[in-house]
């Protein structure tokens, strides 16, 4: 173990970003599989409609990592791998409560994972094959959005109280 | 993971191998720090009661400490665990360590999701081999015809 620099390298942060991009899979897939197991019945439109958000915007996530891992010199992952995977060890929670809080815990979590990986950043005075101001700027970007997805999620959670 | 919880790992698995308190040198050779750095986290985690500090004879933790550590130790795991099974990562070790500041426990919690770990973690750390001693780290072979 050691107390150095986590985000000294290209690698690290290719690694950082690839982490970055399984949390937005199990996110995209959580709520995909929420949706499957539960129904239009079961679920009213406003639910529906937050999780087919949210499973668009991880898509997008996903989408921009994968852009910046793309420019840095990092081993590929086995992304179908990674679905299989995360659709293999799902299991649904069948009430609303527990869609809204999972999918709560989904957006705190990636809020918390970038809130982390941007301080890491800040803190490393490595220079990487991105541009620094890019890199802060796309993942400051996809934090903020993880802070209204929290946001609207509690207000949602508040409102049917 | 924080710096306390790394020390509080670390402290942990040095006293289960000492069978007893831990050295702060040990500590400091194993967190990568000199001895000072390390007395300094130490004073720390006593003052908020959760390791004793015995000059001459070392470090143990409080039942509230073990507890921390424990959940340290587990969060490890699931990175180590996630680099091997997930993205396929031969160095999994060296990279966990490397990755371990940056993963918080409930960013692991999620990790945790797609991987096999067992009921008995982290039990089953191997601080020698500085992973679970039931991952499997033979690439399974192809089934004969």
């Amino acid at each position: 173990m050691s107390l150095t620099q986590p985000v000294a390298s290209d690698h690290q942060l290719a690694r950082l970003l690839q982490i970055g991009m399984v949390l937005e899979e199990v996110v995209e897939a959580r709520a995909h599989n929420h949706y499957e197991a539960l129904g239009d019945d079961e679920l009213d439109a406003e639910i529906v409609a937050l999780l087919e958000d949210a499973a668009e915007e991880s898509g997008e996530h996903r989408r921009r990592l994968e852009a910046l891992v793309d420019e840095l010199d990092a081993d590929p992952i086995a992304y179908e791998e990674i679905e299989r995977l995360v659709s293999a060890r799902y299991e649904s929670d069948t009430d609303f409560d527990g869609v809204l809080y999972d999918q709560l815990c989904n957006e705190e979590t990636a809020y918390k994972f970038y809130d982390d990986l941007i301080a890491a950043i800040e803190g490393s005075d490595i220079e990487f094959t991105i541009g620094r101001d890019r890199l802060l700027a796309v993942l400051e970007e996809i934090r903020a959005e993880e802070r209204e997805g929290v946001e609207e999620v509690t207000e949602l959670m508040e409102r049917r109280r | 993971m924080n710096t306390q919880a790394q020390y509080l790992k670390t402290i942990y698995l040095v006293q289960e191998e000492a069978d007893g308190p831990a050295s702060t040198g040990a500590i400091a050779d194993r967190v990568g720090v000199s001895p000072a750095s390390a007395n300094e986290m130490i004073g720390k985690l006593e003052e908020r009661g959760l390791a004793d500090h015995e000059k001459y004879k070392g470090v143990s933790l409080t039942d509230e400490g073990i507890s921390r550590a424990r959940d340290a130790l587990q969060t490890y795991c699931i990175i180590e665990r996630f680099l091997w099974e997930v993205l396929e990562v031969e160095d999994f070790q060296a990279e966990a360590r490397q990755l371990e500041s940056v993963i918080d426990e409930t960013v692991a919690e999620r990790l945790d999701t797609i991987i096999d770990r067992r009921d008995c973690c982290p039990d089953c750390f191997d601080a020698e081999t500085d992973a679970c001693e039931l991952l499997e780290l033979e690439v399974p072979s192809e089934p004969a015809d």
